[in-house]
């Protein structure tokens, strides 16, 4: 069991750390690189759980959360040389359009 | 016994509406139309409706049950069963009969009268409305269907009253013509929802009502009568709800003529005597609409004999010999109200088309000093405008004394002097004020020598009708004590009226009083004003001339007090109060947005970091719960 914990405890870290540069940092790509992590740690849950019950849907699943993630990495490297083109800046708070103008 | 034909009875002048209003919408969309499409439509199909109603009413007099037609049912609520049903009893083809008969006739007088009008053919449209509305009225089989007709009459008064709705003033008098019938409507309205509670809600049709009448108890009936009376207040333009009907001469001359004959006016008359059966089982009301009418007859004459307008002078006559009609009914002699109603329709239809014809050809004049300079060359008007006259001021044997005298002797026998007293004084003041009319409008000298070619047909062939009806209708009714059969009161015997039981004696000396206060009548017009210097009118000072001042007084009353009472809402309670309530709560919700926008920061961390605590309060939440468990 207490691998299974330790397991468990690792990938939470993993989330945790994604979410919590995802939310603190600045940098798109830093931003970018949170949410792989995040990724990831759901991804060791799943392959976690899936040996844990000898049952091969969890690692099916985290390949198909890689392969999207690996299309989602083009997507996402795309918009960020847009978004440098735009504004010369990888900063999220120069990117504030949507503001809603309060007086 | 079930027939097909009454409901033929009111969709043929109802089809008439549609088709005229149709054609007319076409007529001024796209193409014009000729007059005479919308005159045929409007003439035939009223025609139509009589010839049914006649077909009926042959029937009924060879013995026939009474007709009805079950159409649908239209509620079934608890113990409230609402049947689209028609009635065709000899009350109503009594009524369904002179009223499509004369308004056939004004029909035919519209023709001319209304020559050349930019709205002849909406005119058409609203007067055959009218009439499908009052035969709606006439043929109803529970008050319900009677209300509807009840309102589309108002309605149609409304739209005809004001027909020529540029001029502010017509418009004014539809208004006080509808709001002062809203009033009456009211009473109508409460007096049917009550008699249908005091009845233990056993049903709503005339006929559920007559048999369960004597359920009810006394002080209920008595309140509905009476609130039923104040619907009949409203449409008859009795004390205190009269003041509409002067008013509504602003309309051209025919719907005056529709209204104060054949429709609209005798609904009140035909309401009361359709419940009859109430009336009859509690006395206290039926003397009390008896009184009503009193009061409405001698007020009217008394106001009629100083007024200039000639449309005016008939609407306050009409008003009066209402008076009558509900004396009649409110003793108990239906059928002796009902045959007023009757050779009233025709009299009063020809003074109208009349009235008209001088007010047409004198190039819309209306003050009778004035018409006198310029009328001649008028003889049929002239010729029937007299026998209108002479029938109204009843004296035999033209119509209107049969009916009237009818009237006064059931005041006499019934013990009610009073009545049978005012009753003689406004036959009296009758005779002064409507041969004062005609000897200042036709006969004082002073007339210039300006001819008119007037020969439309059109009107004067109703007038000649018309003048056949207001000299012979009364034999319809002939008394027993010339050796009459009296056929109205015969046809009308199912409404259980009070009988006239005196000595020969007595009957005959209350003719001849009655004979004698009218010609007394005449004799004053004619010493005043047979030889009058038109060119000196009558001062318009005074009480009397002035209409006691009614109108002032309920504008004081009544207008202004609710216009008070409007401007204080809409000033004090609406912009303070109201708008200011609300204001305050809009005011809080922009100035909460206003802090709650400040989330909306388009800083996509801050929009991550939401996201992510919205999802961990709903995984704990859930977590939580599924613990709980």
């Amino acid at each position: 069991m207490t691998s299974l914990t330790g397991y468990a405890a690792v990938s939470m870290i993993l989330f945790s750390l994604g979410a919590i540069g995802v939310v603190s940092r600045r940098n798109v790509f830093i931003i970018y690189m949170s949410i792989e992590l995040m990724l990831n740690g759901i991804n060791l849950f799943l392959v976690t759980f899936a040996r844990y019950h000898f049952n091969m849907d969890g690692q099916i699943l985290s390949i198909m959360v890689i392969a999207i993630a690996a299309a989602e990495a083009a997507i996402f490297l795309s918009v960020i040389i847009l978004l440098f083109k735009t504004k010369k800046s990888l900063d999220t708070n120069v990117f504030t359009e949507l503001k809603q103008e309060t007086e | 016994m079930h027939t097909p034909y009454l409901i033929w009875i009111i969709l043929i002048p109802l089809l008439g509406a549609l088709l005229n209003a149709g054609f007319y919408i076409y007529h001024i969309k796209f193409k014009k139309l000729p007059e005479k499409l919308f005159a045929i439509i409007g003439t035939v199909t009223p025609f139509i409706a009589f010839l049914f109603t006649l077909n009926l009413f042959f029937k009924l007099n060879d013995g026939s049950e009474n007709f009805e037609q079950f159409l649908f049912q239209w509620l079934d609520v608890d113990n409230l069963s609402i049947e689209m049903k028609l009635l065709g009893d000899k009350l109503a083809i009594f009524m369904a009969m002179f009223v499509t008969f004369v308004g056939w006739l004004i029909h035919i007088y519209a023709v001319g009268y209304m020559k050349g009008d930019d709205g002849f053919g909406k005119f058409f449209a609203y007067f055959n409305l009218f009439l499908a509305s009052m035969l709606i009225l006439v043929l109803a089989d529970n008050p319900v269907i009677l209300f509807i007709g009840w309102e589309g009459v108002g309605v149609c008064s409304y739209l005809l009253i004001s027909f020529h709705y540029t001029d502010g003033d017509n418009v004014m008098a539809g208004n006080k013509a509808f709001i002062v019938n809203r009033v009456g409507d009211l009473g109508f309205i409460l007096g049917v929802i009550t008699l249908f509670f005091a009845l233990d809600k056993t049903g709503i049709s005339f006929g559920d009502m007559q048999a369960n009448i004597s359920i009810a108890s006394n002080d209920l009936l008595i309140l509905s009568g009476f609130l039923l009376f104040v619907g009949a207040m409203g449409k008859s333009a009795q004390v205190p709800l009269y003041v509409w009907l002067p008013d509504a001469m602003a309309g051209p001359t025919p719907i005056s003529a529709l209204i104060h004959a054949a429709t609209m006016v005798t609904a009140g008359i035909y309401m009361v005597a359709r419940f009859h059966f109430l009336y009859s089982s509690v006395e206290e009301i039926g003397l009390f609409i008896a009184y009503i009418g009193a009061i409405s007859a001698v007020f009217a004459a008394i106001i009629a004999t100083r007024q200039q307008d000639i449309k005016k002078i008939l609407a306050y006559s009409t008003m009066s010999q209402l008076g009558y009609m509900f004396i009649g009914v409110g003793l108990g002699f239906y059928s002796s109200g009902l045959f007023h109603v009757f050779t009233h329709a025709f009299f009063k239809a020809m003074l109208f088309m009349g009235a008209g014809g001088v007010i047409l050809a004198l190039h819309h004049e209306q003050n009778i000093f004035k018409m006198a300079q310029h009328r001649k060359r008028l003889p049929i008007i002239s010729a029937t405008f007299l026998i209108g006259v002479i029938a109204i001021s009843g004296i035999p044997p033209f119509s209107g004394f049969f009916s009237k005298d009818a009237i006064l002797a059931a005041a006499f026998q019934q013990g009610e002097y009073l009545i049978w007293g005012v009753g003689m004084f406004t036959a009296f003041l009758t005779a002064f004020y409507m041969f004062r009319l005609y000897f200042v409008v036709f006969v004082a000298p002073n007339g210039h020598e300006k001819e008119y070619s007037y020969t439309d047909k059109t009107i004067t062939f109703p007038l000649m009708i018309l003048a056949v009806g207001a000299i012979f209708a009364g034999f319809l009714n002939f008394p027993a004590i010339f050796g009459g059969s009296a056929f109205v009161d015969t046809w009308l015997a199912e409404l259980n009226s009070v009988k006239l039981h005196m000595s020969h004696a007595t009957e005959y000396a209350l003719m001849f009083a009655s004979i004698a206060v009218a010609v007394a009548g005449i004799y004053v017009a004619y010493k005043k004003y047979a030889n009058y210097d038109v060119y000196k009118p009558e001062s318009e000072e005074g009480l009397i001339a002035n209409k006691f001042y009614v109108d002032e007084v309920y504008d004081k009353l009544f207008v202004q007090s609710i216009k008070r009472l409007s401007r204080y809402f809409d000033e004090t309670v609406d912009t303070k109060y109201i708008d200011g309530t609300l204001m305050l709560a809009c005011k809080g919700f922009i100035s909460f947005g206003k802090k709650l926008a400040i989330i909306q920061n388009a800083n996509v961390r801050y929009y991550a970091f939401y996201m992510l605590a919205g999802i961990s309060a709903t995984s704990m939440y859930i977590y939580i719960t599924l613990i709980g468990q």
